[in-house]
Parts: C-alpha cells; structure tokens; sequence
C-alpha cells in the first residue's frame, strides 16, 4: 500500500493511504474522543466528537472518516476543537436519561467516562427528554430508548456484521429514533436474539433481560435444589468482570463463587459439550455412510438456529438434530442426574450460565422440555453472574479454587474449545476421525479451522474418507457460506456456525469493553487463545475419553443416537416469519 | 389484516409485484418502488412494506426507516379530501395554528390523521409559498386564504355535505 505522510499536532506520521486520521493519530498515541466510532463497524461520523482542524478546510471534519492525505496538516487539540466536543457533548447529554446510579452500565459507560473527561458539570441546554419506551418483550434484550445517543452502533452491528438487519433509524431530526419496522418489538421481528447490539452500545440502551431476580429466588427456597451449569467461554471471560486481564482462565475461582452465591451442585456444560460430539459426530458419520443430508451443520448456537430458521428454512434439514450442549445438559440433569442422586426433577431449578444472550430464548423453547419438566429453568450471562458475585460481596480474585461436582462435572479439552470459532467443529474431528479409523490419531490439533477469519475451509484425510469442511462464525458470514452452499459452489461434509464473532468467547452476553479498548486489542483472538492453552493443559483432549461419558452411555443412553438420546438429546426445528405480516401461502 | 381473502392476492399486490419486477436489480431502486407503491396504495402499511423488502431482498426496517423519513410518504391512509394547513411563518403569525386546532376539535383526529369514515385527513405544512394570502389552507389541490376559524369551517363543513351527497348518490 501506498503511504502517504501528514501532520498531527506538529508530529509528523507516515501510513498507508488508506488510513483516516483518527487511525492515523493512534499510531501517534493521540487519542482523538469518539462516540460512534466501532473499529471495523462503524465509521460514519455521526457523532462528531472526533472533530479536528485541517490547515486549509472550511469547517471542522469529522477525523473518524476523514481520509489522509499527503502533506495534510491536523490539529486535534485547540480551544475551538475543546469547546466544540463539549458542546457536542452537552447536547447529547441534554436529552440523555441520566439515571447513571440505577444504570446497569454505569462506571462502563462510554458517555459517562467521555462526560469525566471533558469535567462536564453543567448542561447548558435544559430540556425535556424525547419521548421513548422500553421494550423488554424479548426474553434476550432489553431497549431503552430513553438511553439512546443514535450512534448507530448497534444497526451497523446487526446490518453489516450480522446480516440481520431488524433495527433501523426511523423518523428524522429530533423525533428520530433506533427500532424495529412500526416500533416493533425486538421480540415480534426476525430479531435473532444474538446481543451483539449490546455489545456494540456504548449506554445503556441495550442489555440483557436481568433473570437474577428469578435465580436469588430459587436459591433462597429450601424446597428447590438448585444446580448450574457454566459454558465453556464464561471461565475465559468472567475475570474481566473483576479486573483481570481479558482471556484470564479463572474456572476454579468461577465455580467456588457458585458455591458460595448457594447452588447445590456445580455442573460443567463441559461435559454435555463432550456429550454433543459423541451424538453429532455419529450422526456426521450415519450421515455420510447413508446418504443422508449433507453438509450437517452444527446445532450449538440458539442464535444461529434462530437465523437458519427465518432466513433460509430450506436448509433445515442440513442441521444437526442435536440439541445445543446448555439443553444437553438441561435434559441430562433431570432425568439421570436426579435420578442417581435420589432428587424429585420437578424440585431441581436448573440454570446455565452463558455467555449469550440467546441461550435465554432457547431455554423457553417449547420443544426444551424431553425430562417432562422445562430442561433449563434460568439463564444468566456472564456479566449477570458477575453481578451475583459482586452483590453478595465476594472477594473473587482471592478465591481459592474449586473443583465441579460429579457425574457431571468432567470434561476434556476437545469441550473447552467449544467456546472459540472452529473449536466444535476441531472437538468433533477429534472424536470422528478416531471413531472412523479405529486408531488413535497421531495429531489431534486441527489449526485450520482455528482463527479469525470470516470464513475457513479444511480438507481433511481420515482413512480413506476425504472430508471437507468449513466454518463461520457471524451471521453475516454464515449467510455467505449457504449462499455458495445453495448455488453449488461449496461442497462440503460438515459445517460449523456460530451466531456471534468469534463464536461464544465474543458472544453477546460476555464481559462489554469499550470501543477504545477494542480498538487496540481483539478479544475474539484474546479470549479464542486462551481457550487453546486450557484445552492444550489437558490431559484428556478427545470427547470419547471422558470416563463421565462413557459411564452415561453404560449406565443410562445406552449408546450415541440411541433412542433414548434421540429422545432426551436431540431436536426439530420450525420455518419462522420474516417479516410479522399473515400470509395467504 | 381483515378476513376473507388475503391482501396479497389483491390485484394492486399483483401490480406492486410488477413493479418490484421491473425497479430490482438497479441501485436506488428502493425510494422510486415506495414512490409508485404509495401511488398504488394511497399509503405504506406493514404489508406493502413487508412485499416491497421481501422483493428488493433488504430489510424491513430499511424500508420503514426511510418511510419515516421523507414527509412525502405516509403510513396512514390519506382522506379522500386531504387538508394541509400552513404553518409558515406568515401563516402562523396570521392564526392558522388557531385554525388546525378548530378543525382537529371538529374533525376528531390528531394533526397527522385520518377520520374514521375515511372522508378528511389533516395535515400541518410548511410555507406553501403563498404568504400574501396568509392564513392558508389547502384541500386537496384547491387554494383557501384569509381564512378564519370560522370561514375555514364552513369550508369543511361544505365538503363535508359533498362528501355525503356523493355517498348518498352511490346507494
């Protein structure tokens, strides 16, 4: 790439020419204020706050889209750019609901931080608030308009990442507003439930449905037994909360802060993710030695069902029968789990702790209920289960750290990395690739499909089967994938999507950082790394070597794709709407 | 929607179908369909909303969000007499807020509806460019100036009668 030299502050900076001055600055460490700016997402100064002087422009230009250019000189601090940003600033306030202490963002609020930064201490422009509502009838996210600063983070999110598109900026100047077609719900629009809009606001005008209440309930009620479960991705993320460094590992610190918030069992999610290969990857096996449907594309992700379901129903039959691995384990522990532990399943409330805001919906699925009770009573995000910890005053840093209860608690390293993009799809060539030779394979890491990238494809020799396969991971890039699949172009065996960036580590329930912070560090690689290590410290790594799963197949599901695993493991889908209109046909 | 056949069976679905036909594939196709859809509908409710993003393949709240946007395209079914009464400077300064709030009272409907019979829709509008005669109204594509509230209601009361000569004419 050509580069191009300018000045910033006096300092002068060669870059390629491609970069705008805001990007251009931070390779000076000159921090230019943002609002609406999301690396990679959205760049459309709205905001205004990153305002600069260019020597020879008419007006102030917004830095975020400015382009540089050879010779170009730029001041980033002036009083006129200080008074401006304030200003700017004043007005969005003016007409922000400023609850900040009944704020479920407050102290990770970029307008609160920007509003610090600048000693805002009075607003100048007093006004009434615009009208607004909340719409708190999805049982995933939540939408406070009366919050919005109309930065459109979250339409950039759900348009270009996710390649869905329900919210949208109606109406126009001080009556516009961020919502679905007709003022929606999120709920009765082909929202799919994913929460990467709550990880793209920089307020409070997205979060997640707070089910805690529901949780402190059940733990206070002696005639509950009370049991969790914990994703894998939540152990890499949840330190964040307490003010580790992202990707820190803290599943033993996570599961003594459970038993000591109260459940009466620590379950892993782990080990139904161990349970899902061995039920998925015979299934991938019937599949290809039948004839049957293929690519068989994974089932894990309540989001990316959701997707399937509305936006290309036709492939229903490509996906995996499987029940995602929270409602595995839902299943799993009403039935043999309480029946090995003597325990009445209509007593035990069931909960998961996830790092999806979708995984709420999926636990109120109708069909989630094969153990004759509703599979998974409650489910927190990551960030839900940091507030239970820091509201009964834990000292989570400091915990020592705990072990997961048995039968359940066991898992191996193929599990852990379910929480990363490629890591179900890697788990599951572990297990498939064993089970169809008849030997253990020499090398079991499976770089490939590991990584970033929207899209991967592997090729993979096993025996005399040449099997080929393909991930991705956001919406947007899963909607790329079926479209060559639909016209012929990608032929493949098996196929891995995650509703969310970088899959479950990014997911939308995880740890929010702040457009800043995401400029410098990528957690889907940060946290997607530490996934890795924890599955390389193992010592067992293939699903099939969990002793746990073995003894549950020998003691209650007799054996993968069973009819009672079909029964209490595995699942159907249904076409949804598109949009929310009756049709004749 | 109400019973018996479905709107997109209507012959006006089959023709916004030809239409969409014709506009998709081309860049900036999206306002020029909702223009010609608004024509067909006299309005963009949720259906033709839904035909228009299903057709075009972007989404829903693309489609909804520009409607909103431009003033010239309405949700809401317009009435057979459309009253637009001036807001501009002039105007306003001569009483026509006075004027809209007299015929909303007798109207029964908020600036921006319609009434139930389906007979007036009222609108406020920018200066319409003839201030010499301030206050103004427009009713359809007909002129009234140096209105009152009262000349401006017996005006409506007359289409009004009109109005139900026309339908008692159709019996």
């Amino acid at each position: 790439m050509e580069k191009v030299t300018l000045t910033i502050d006096g300092r002068s900076v060669t870059v390629p020419k491609d970069y705008t001055v805001l990007k251009a600055a931070k390779q000076l460490n000159i921090n230019i204020p943002t609002l609406c700016y999301l690396r990679d997402i959205n760049q459309i100064g709205a905001c205004r706050m990153c305002l600069v002087e260019v020597k020879g422009a008419r007006s102030l230009q917004a830095s975020c889209t400015l382009p540089v250019a050879e010779g170009m000189e730029v001041k980033t601090n002036t009083p006129l750019l200080r008074q401006t940003r304030k200003t700017i600033l004043e007005l969005i306030l003016s007409d922000h609901n400023r609850e900040c202490t009944t704020c479920v963002r407050s102290k990770n609020c970029e307008l609160q931080s920007m509003a610090r930064q600048f000693g805002i201490k009075d607003i100048y422009f007093k006004t009434k608030l615009s009208p607004s509502k909340v719409d708190d009838l999805s049982p995933s996210i939540v939408r406070d308009q009366s919050k919005c600063i109309l930065c459109r983070r979250c339409i950039a999110v759900c348009h270009e990442v996710q390649g869905v598109g329900v919210i949208q900026a109606t109406n126009r100047g001080f009556h516009t507003t961020v919502e679905p077609a007709f003022g929606l719900s999120l709920n009765e629009v082909a929202c799919i439930n994913c929460g990467q809009c709550i990880q793209a606001c920089p307020v409070g005008a997205l979060k997640e449905k707070d089910d805690t209440e529901k949780v402190w309930q059940a733990l206070a009620d002696p005639d509950k037994h009370v049991v969790v479960q914990t994703a894998p991705a939540v152990r890499i993320a949840l330190g964040e909360e307490f003010g580790l460094p992202p990707g820190s590992l803290v599943t033993g610190k996570m599961v003594s802060a459970l038993r000591l918030l109260g459940f009466d069992r620590v379950f892993d999610t782990d080990f139904s993710a161990d349970l899902t290969i061995m039920e998925e990857g015979t299934e991938l096996i019937n599949r290809i030695q039948s004839g049957g449907k293929l690519p068989l594309i994974t089932s894990c992700s309540p989001g990316w069902i959701k997707f399937l379901e509305t936006y290309y129903p036709d492939m229903i039959d490509n996906l995996s029968t499987c029940k995602s691995p929270q409602q595995m384990m839902g299943a799993v522990i009403k039935t043999y789990y309480a029946q090995k532990a003597g325990v009445d399943p209509g007593q035990i409330y069931s909960v998961s702790i996830m790092p999806c805001t979708a995984k709420k919906y999926e636990c109120e699925r109708p069909e989630m209920n094969s153990s004759g009770y509703q599979d998974v009573d409650a489910v927190l995000t990551t960030r839900e289960l940091a507030q239970m910890i820091q509201q009964v005053g834990i000292d989570f840093v400091n915990l020592e750290d705990g072990t997961f209860d048995s039968p359940l608690g066991e898992s191996t390293g193929a599990a852990v990395i379910f929480g990363t993009t490629g890591g179900v799809m890697e788990a599951a060539l572990r297990t498939v690739a064993e089970v169809l030779t008849g030997q253990e394979a020499e090398n079991i890491e499976y770089h490939a499909v590991r990584g970033v990238e929207g899209i991967k494809e592997a090729s993979i020799q096993i025996g005399d089967l040449h099997l080929k396969a393909a991930v991705a991971h956001g919406t947007g890039n899963a909607r790329k994938l079926l479209d060559r699949i639909r016209s012929g172009e990608g032929d493949y065996h098996f196929v891995e999507v995650m509703a969310c960036p970088g899959g479950c580590a990014t997911g939308g329930g995880q740890p929010i950082h702040t457009a800043t912070e995401k400029m410098s560090t990528d957690f889907r690689k940060v946290r997607g790394q530490a996934l890795y290590e924890a599955d390389g410290q193992l010592k067992l790594r293939k699903s099939h070597d969990n002793p746990e799963i073995k003894k549950i197949y020998e003691d209650f599901l007799e054996a993968p794709n069973s009819p009672k695993a079909h029964k209490l493991l595995h699942t159907h889908y249904n076409k949804r709407d598109l949009y929310p209109v009756n049709k004749c046909n | 929607m109400g019973k018996g056949v479905c709107v997109c069976q209507s012959e006006k679905f089959k023709q916004l179908e030809q239409i969409i036909a014709e506009q998709k594939g081309q860049p900036g196709s999206l306002i020029p369909v909702m223009h010609d859809a608004q024509e067909l509908f006299g309005h963009l409710p949720l259906e033709v909303q839904a035909a228009i993003a299903e057709g075009l393949d972007v989404p829903l709240a693309d489609v909804y969000g520009v409607a909103t946007f431009y003033s010239k395209f309405t949700l809401q079914p317009k009435g057979k007499f459309q009253i637009n009464v001036c807001m501009g400077t002039a105007c306003y300064v001569k009483g026509s807020q006075l004027i809209l709030d007299k015929l909303a009272e007798m109207l029964q409907i908020s600036v921006g509806e319609t009434t139930a019979d389906g007979i007036f829709s009222l609108d406020a509008t920018r200066c319409i460019g003839a201030c010499g005669l301030a206050p103004v109204m427009t009713v359809n594509n007909q002129v009234y100036g140096q209105l009152t509230v009262e000349s401006a209601e017996k005006i409506i009361q007359e289409y009004l009668l009109r109005a139900r000569r026309d339908i008692n004419a159709n019996l």
